[in-house]
């Protein structure tokens, strides 16, 4: 009898790409449920928007590159792209905040470079680094916990060009934002202040969904631990040296997209340093950008340019990081 | 040394799913056909004694080894020389080779054997004669000579009986150990005597409790430590099992006896005995054939050179479902394009997959640089970055990250998510390298001649101007003579 050959191993693999994604999009269904329990439909609205535009943007510009549409939809990581980057802005934005985001970060940041594997930069922060540029009043749009949003309100709010914001959205942020750049650090602190201790919920969303992630290992500890280092040792630092101009390790820790960058957004592989011993560089390096950009930076929340700086040094980090070989 | 208490880790390895039944040892009968292949590692060929229309009986020696890597062949049962022609061969690129045939006739009338009550009056270095001779070989898979490797120059201290089969699927070890416990004691005792080690231990994989009892019960007068190793792949690595055993890493360019350890797989045992006390040279083994596209597995005593196709009719034949046949286990074995090729003496298992078991074709995504494969590279390699040289033909750069240190356990492609064939890629990039430096090899020599050419040319251009200047000279002298004699001449 004859018999088709192929190489080894022939014990079927245990591991795909999707399957990746799809567990890193498990571990956030936490933080969506929490973040709509609080604000309401807004964040469902702005997934769906940002999970179609993702898909449709992905499969045309494959169309333009003449590629395989369908292996690249099924790898779901443009589905994760876009549920990071609608977690990321403001859930009452209007909806063309989170449809140019999207068409930039997947476009430009991801098939412009040959797509998922190829591409420097993570293309959510890609995404949110162009929206907070280019449209700053939208992104500031944050909205009260007080009162958690009916599905008609968000449509109409997300549709109708906020003509109905005035009521919702916190006065305090806006005038925050406004006067940003001029004010002292002291009031960035009370801006970044979770208003209600409820908001505390979603930083712990983020941390079940990254420890189930770290359990489930699809993510390795080396970079979540660095980051949280690289944020909290300067601020540490800081705050005993001078406890009323610098905020406490806590408040970073807990405010902003802490957990979010240490669990979800740094430990992209793509743009990520490759060996363990460059990755605890690279993931430091995002911790301390952070802080840096939080406490001296001109915009309040530092993540996604300090992803964006580290993505870019990650080349670097692996070619002096490289193991010793021979 | 000390005895061994702790166990330690390599780095990386995976759990796999096992798919072991260990059975009793069925026996394979007499297939109408025995097939030997000349080639018996890389490069190293068998030189034939008998021709065509010969008669042999069991155990004859039917070819030498002929050069130092390889190893003699015997029959494996009484018959005619058929031939000695191209058949397919088990090679990963489905080669033909040159292969002895015999036509068996059904009797097994075997040659007298010669065996040896007390090994202990013999020499060691007669011990070693007679494995040599007797045709044994690693029966792990390395086909290395056994003997050749028992003469190895440093003092051992150090005797490791591999039993870790930690190859899913493969169960020969174990149930040889189940069936013939006491005999391969004395096997590892012979072995034990002949390279004069101090410490004799026996690693077996912590799945094998029935396995443990045996070999317990049979140890108990000897000095030889039975230790369990956790079940992970590949633990039966040589290199592996030492680094687990001892905590030694063992560079990739150099062998174990170098730190005063030698490592013997127990089915080389087993042969070792029935070689020295029973005087019988190998011609038989034991084979897993298993997979579920075959109807019934077993282990199976089979003689060596007999037609895959005839232990599938041992098993009942083949499933509906049958995919690929593979010789070895399901990481590292080879797929064969055909069951009319003849098991080895380095057949462990005979896998026949079904479409359930068999890794399913994927389509390649990208690497997306996540590392899963250097985290579970027992070699500690960077896979992903051989990859990537390997991918755009950059083979100095794949050297310099190590790729012939590679043992394709295959590890490292089965987590990768994108779902990259990686060792596929790097036999292909070892395949060019050995190509290269066989080319390399043959442009010196070409260079050598050459030169050695030109010098012989100028040389004997040399030799000539010489001998024509000399005569020359000699002419000349004889001139001046004549000259000098015509001006003496008074006229
Ligand atoms: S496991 Fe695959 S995808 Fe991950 S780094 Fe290695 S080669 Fe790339
Ligand atoms: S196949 Fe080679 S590179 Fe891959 S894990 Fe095994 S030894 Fe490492």
């Amino acid at each position: 009898m004859q018999f088709p050959i192929s190489s080894s191993p022939f014990t079927p693999r245990n591991n795909s790409i999707s399957r990746v994604m799809l567990h890193v999009l498990y571990a956030l269904l936490p933080v969506t449920a929490i973040h709509s329990y609080l604000f309401g439909y807004g964040l469902l609205i702005q997934l769906l928007l940002a999970v179609s535009t993702a898909l449709v943007t992905e499969s045309l510009c494959l169309l333009l590159r003449k590629r395989a549409i369908k292996p690249a939809l099924y790898d779901l990581s443009a589905v994760l792209s876009a549920v990071l980057l609608a977690l990321a802005i403001p859930s009452i934005a209007p909806w063309w905040v989170i449809v140019s985001g999207m068409v930039f970060a997947i476009g430009i940041g991801k098939q412009v470079y040959g797509g998922l594997g190829y591409n420097p930069f993570n293309p959510a922060m890609v995404g949110y680094v162009f929206l907070l540029i280019s449209f700053p009043l939208q992104m500031s749009l944050w909205q009260e916990s007080s009162n958690a949003l009916s599905l008609s309100d968000s449509l109409a709010i997300i549709f109708a060009n906020g003509s109905v914001l005035d009521g919702i959205s916190g006065a305090t942020l806006l005038d925050g934002v406004k006067t940003q750049l001029s004010t002292g650090l002291s009031l960035i602190d009370i801006k970044m202040l979770p208003v209600d201790e409820r908001l505390n919920l979603i930083p712990f969303a983020y941390c079940v969904g990254g420890l189930w992630l770290l359990h489930k290992k699809i993510i390795q500890w080396q970079i979540p631990t660095a980051l949280i280092l690289g944020l909290c040792l300067p601020a540490t630092l800081a705050y005993l040296i001078d406890s009323r101009q610098f905020s406490s390790p806590i408040f970073h820790l807990v405010s902003g997209a802490t957990f979010c960058a240490a669990f979800f957004i740094a430990t992209d592989p793509v743009t990520a340093a490759t060996s363990n011993k460059g990755r605890w560089i690279y993931a430091g390096l995002i911790g301390c950008l952070i802080y840096i950009i939080r406490t001296w930076g001109g915009y309040p929340e530092g993540v996604a340019f300090a992803v964006l700086l580290a993505n870019l040094a990650a080349p670097s980090i692996d070619i002096y990081t490289r193991s010793k070989i021979r | 040394m000390a005895a061994i208490t702790q166990l330690k880790h390599f780095s990386g390895g995976l759990t796999l799913a096992a798919h072991k039944q260990p059975s009793n040892i069925l026996d394979s009968g007499i297939p109408n056909e025995l097939i030997y292949p000349l080639l018996q590692r890389a490069d190293c060929y068998a030189q034939p004694i008998v021709k065509t229309g010969d008669a042999v009986l069991k155990g004859q020696l039917i070819a030498h080894a002929g050069s130092a890597l390889s190893t003699p062949i015997h029959a494996a049962s009484s018959g005619v020389i058929k031939e000695i022609a191209a058949h397919l061969i088990a090679h990963p690129s489905g080669l033909t080779d040159l292969c002895i045939v015999i036509s068996t006739d059904g009797l097994d009338t075997a040659l007298e054997p010669e065996p040896c009550i007390d090994y202990q009056s013999e020499s060691i270095s007669d011990l070693r004669t007679k494995i040599q001779q007797a045709g044994i070989v690693g029966l792990g898979g390395a086909v290395f000579p056994t003997a050749k490797k028992l003469a190895a120059p440093q003092k051992i201290d150090t005797l490791i009986i591999n039993a870790a089969e930690c190859e899913p699927y493969i169960s020969c070890d174990e149930s040889l150990i189940l069936a013939h416990a006491e005999q391969l004691i004395q096997g590892v005792l012979i072995l034990q005597y002949i390279t004069q080690a101090e410490q004799c231990i026996i690693a077996l994989e912590e799945s094998m409790p029935q396995a443990f009892q045996a070999l317990q019960k049979a140890t108990q007068k000897e000095a030889i430590q039975l230790i369990r190793v956790p079940e992970i792949y590949p633990t039966g690595g040589e290199k592996q099992l030492i680094q687990v055993l001892t905590g030694k890493k063992i560079p990739a360019q150099s062998l174990p006896a170098e730190q005063g350890m030698l490592c013997q797989n127990i089915g080389t045992a087993y042969a070792v005995y029935q070689a020295i006390i029973l005087g019988v040279p190998l011609t038989e083994r034991i084979i897993t054939v298993t997979g579920k596209g075959i109807q019934h597995s077993q282990n199976i005593q089979a003689k060596i050179g007999t037609p895959i196709k005839h232990l599938i009719a041992e098993c009942q034949g083949y499933t509906n479902d049958v995919q690929r046949l593979i010789m070895g286990g399901s990481m590292m074995g080879i797929a064969l394009s055909s069951d009319e090729i003849a098991v080895t003496k380095a057949t462990n298992c005979i896998l026949a997959l079904s479409s359930e078991e068999l890794a399913a074709q994927t389509q390649e995504m990208p690497c997306i640089r996540c590392g899963d494969c250097a985290n579970v590279c027992p070699v500690e390699l960077l896979p992903q970055q051989l990859y990537w040289y390997g991918r755009s033909q950059q083979l100095e750069q794949c050297l310099d990250y190590r790729l012939l240190d590679c043992i394709e356990c295959g590890c490292c492609d089965i987590v990768c998510p994108s779902q990259i064939p990686l060792v596929q890629l790097f036999r292909a990039i070892k395949g060019e390298h050995t190509i290269k430096q066989q080319q390399t090899a043959q442009a010196d020599l070409a260079k050598i001649r050459y030169q050695n050419r030109q010098t012989r040319f100028a040389n004997a251009e040399q030799e000539k101007k010489d001998k024509a200047a000399k005569r020359q000279a000699a002419i000349d002298k004889m001139k001046a003579a004549a000259a000098a004699k015509k001006a003496n001449k008074p006229d």
